[in-house]
């Protein structure tokens, strides 16, 4: 199974620039994310590593090998296309095979490839139906076992999960993630849902305007964002980013006389706070005006108020507040993120 | 109440339509299927019942209508094909991304656009004995010249070849259209799966322009039994009936000749070819290459 490496790998369309000398590693049989908002160049990134774009600088190596002026079959890939990209006029049978017939891979292993394959995904009911009478569901399964019937030593999928509805992408992503792991794949996948890269990924490469913002496990770069736009694209509600003002004592959230961190700077910073992280104070505390109660089961989410800045707090049960009231919160100094608010850098806390 | 004004409103609104389907498809196509069993009326001589006299006389006495029905399946099969082929070849050529393809493709299109009487002057051009583009060119690779229009080897070829260079660039339009109508992703997948451009025009592209191809080879085999223009604007259909087709003999029986009755036989074998075209689309071909 081959290592991924991407280096300065650069795609210009006249004169912009989708791809921005991204660079980044996927380990053998591992799967990374390219994560990141539509229009960030993580699709273009795929299609480049798939060979189905040419690279207008950089280089991809596979496994040591540099593919980046390579056709796409001759990387050695499979890919899961967001449409899937199955073959209408064919049943699902043929359309999981079509490689190895192209490739003239003999009838005996085809046939036994088919039924591992089928069998993997559980389409053995299926092979004779066409593509326009399955389900969404089982298009997805189809175009997963076209890719692995092929055994390539690398698979790429573009965003193979946003036409499928809620419940059924949960599912999905476990058996992906399942598979990948059991075939000992290496995966590399592009998705804009922060959920998906989340519970899915080894590493995350999370690319804005082209550029690589952070790459890291999803624990780093939900514990530690390096910028600001890490810091409220991922987690579910994303952190509250409050500017800071220079104050008597300190720093102090903008608007206001709540001083947040005593005796520094506050002037150019800006500061972060998961939701989870901050608490009702039962004495003391920052100031607060509750702006919005939400009720949502297991916790509730309150919109808080502080100066000019809004602050989101996630309390468990169900909260006799209303709005208006004036609370007190509290957060371990440990919660605190600290940016710069010119550069959008990670600041260290001192 | 509420419900027959509905009906009455629908029935006028359909009215229209309904008039002139009536007044000029059914109840001509009707009376011809009549006025067949029946001769045909001179001076002071009525028209009398003749029962199926016509159709015998078709297979056993007129060489010229089986010289033309030989025309024409001539015809038909040699210039649907062809154009049809061509148009596939057109149509995937200027699909690809070449040089001036904006402009291939006006010109491929042209001929179609061309009232049929300007296209058929250009082609007299080109097929004058003498002076002739055709003729010169022969003449200057040493080859005799040949009156293309009028001997009887080549008076239909060249009507077909008309036909052909007109109707090429007509089906061309459809199957662009189908081509593009093709998920490019469908070629992305495909060629990820190692499948060159060919093998996925033979796999993939093909198959899926099979309605087109069947859509379109209806209308040629409707289009090649209906020709007359072409004929009429180029030979008359000589020299000795030798590029005569069904329509335009059709048309002398009626019009030229006067013998209304016969011509009345005649155009209900038109309306048989047609409707059995029609009766095997709907039969035998649209179930079987339709995916979606």
């Amino acid at each position: 199974m081959p290592e991924v490496r991407i280096e300065r790998l650069a795609k210009r369309f006249g004169t912009t620039v989708a791809v921005d000398e991204v660079s980044f590693t996927v380990e053998n049989g591992s799967l990374a994310v390219l994560l990141g908002p539509s229009g960030c160049g993580k699709s273009t990134t795929l299609r480049l590593v798939a060979g189905l774009e040419t690279a207008s600088g950089g280089r991809i190596l596979v496994d040591g090998r540099d593919v980046t002026g390579l056709p796409p079959p001759a990387r050695g890939l499979a890919m899961v296309f967001q449409s899937y990209a199955l073959f209408p006029h064919l049943d699902v049978a043929r359309n999981i095979t079509f490689g190895l017939e192209v490739r003239r891979v003999p009838k005996a292993e085809r046939a036994a490839r088919l039924r591992e394959a089928a069998a993997l995904l559980g389409l053995e009911g299926l092979l004779h139906r066409k593509p326009s009478e399955l389900s969404g569901g089982q298009q997805q399964r189809v175009a997963l076992a076209r890719a692995i019937v092929a055994q390539a030593r690398l698979c790429l999928m573009d965003e193979p999960l946003s036409n499928l509805d809620a419940k059924l992408r949960q599912e999905m992503r476990k058996e992906i993630r399942e598979l990948q792991r059991r075939l000992g794949m290496t995966m590399l996948y592009v998705t804009h849902d922060q959920v998906e890269a989340m519970t899915m990924a080894d590493r995350i490469v999370l690319l804005k305007d082209g550029r690589v913002e952070q790459v890291g496990t999803p624990a780093e770069l939900y514990a530690k964002p390096a910028t600001l736009f890490a810091a409220a694209f991922l987690g579910t509600p994303p952190m509250s980013l409050l500017a800071l003002e220079d104050g008597p004592e300190g720093a102090v959230v903008a608007g206001s006389d709540v001083c947040v961190l005593p005796g520094r700077p506050g002037r150019g910073r800006v500061l972060g706070l998961r939701p989870e992280s901050v608490r009702l104070a039962r004495e003391g505390g920052h100031r607060a005006v509750i702006e919005s109660v939400e009720f949502l089961g297991a916790d509730s989410h309150l919109a808080c108020r502080i100066g000019r800045e809004r602050l989101l707090v996630r309390a468990s049960g169900h909260l006799d507040l209303s709005t208006g009231a004036e609370i007190g919160l509290a957060w371990p100094e440990s919660a605190v993120h600290l940016f710069d608010a010119g550069s959008g850098r990670r600041l260290e806390v001192v | 109440m509420e419900r027959s004004i509905q009906a009455i409103y629908g029935w006028l609104l359909a009215l229209p339509a309904c008039l002139l389907l009536a007044a000029f498809t059914h109840w001509p196509a009707l009376a011809s299927f009549l006025d067949s069993f029946w001769s045909t009326p001179k001076g002071r001589r009525p028209s009398q019942f003749v029962g199926l006299d016509h159709y015998r006389r078709m297979l056993v006495d007129d060489p010229i209508f089986l010289q033309v029905i030989w025309n024409n399946l001539l015809y038909a099969l040699i210039t649907v094909p062809t154009s049809i082929l061509l148009a596939l070849a057109m149509a995937l050529l200027v699909n690809e991304r070449i040089r001036a393809r904006g402009l291939v493709r006006l010109a491929y299109f042209t001929p179609t656009v061309l009232p049929m009487v300007a296209a058929a002057n250009i082609w007299l051009f080109f097929y004058t004995p003498g002076y002739g583009l055709l003729n010169q060119i022969l003449t200057a690779f040493g080859l005799p010249d040949t009156n293309f229009l009028g001997s009887r080897d080549t008076a239909l070829w060249s009507v077909m070849v008309v036909t052909i260079w007109k109707e090429a660039g007509f089906f061309m339009i459809f199957y662009l259209a189908a081509l593009q109508a093709i998920p490019p992703v469908l070629e992305e997948a495909a060629r990820l799966e190692g499948a060159s451009h060919f093998v996925y025009l033979r796999r993939v592209a093909l198959p899926l322009l099979m309605p087109t191809t069947l859509f379109v080879l209806v209308n040629a085999l409707i289009g090649a039994f209906r020709v007359v223009d072409h004929v009429v604007a180029m030979t008359q259909g000589g020299p000795d009936n030798a590029s005569a087709l069904l329509l335009f003999y059709i048309y002398e029986t009626a019009f030229r000749f006067w013998d209304t009755g016969y011509a009345a036989a005649l155009t209900v074998v038109l309306l048989l070819v047609l409707g059995s075209i029609s009766v095997a689309q709907v039969r035998f071909l649209d179930r079987r290459i339709h995916y979606r």
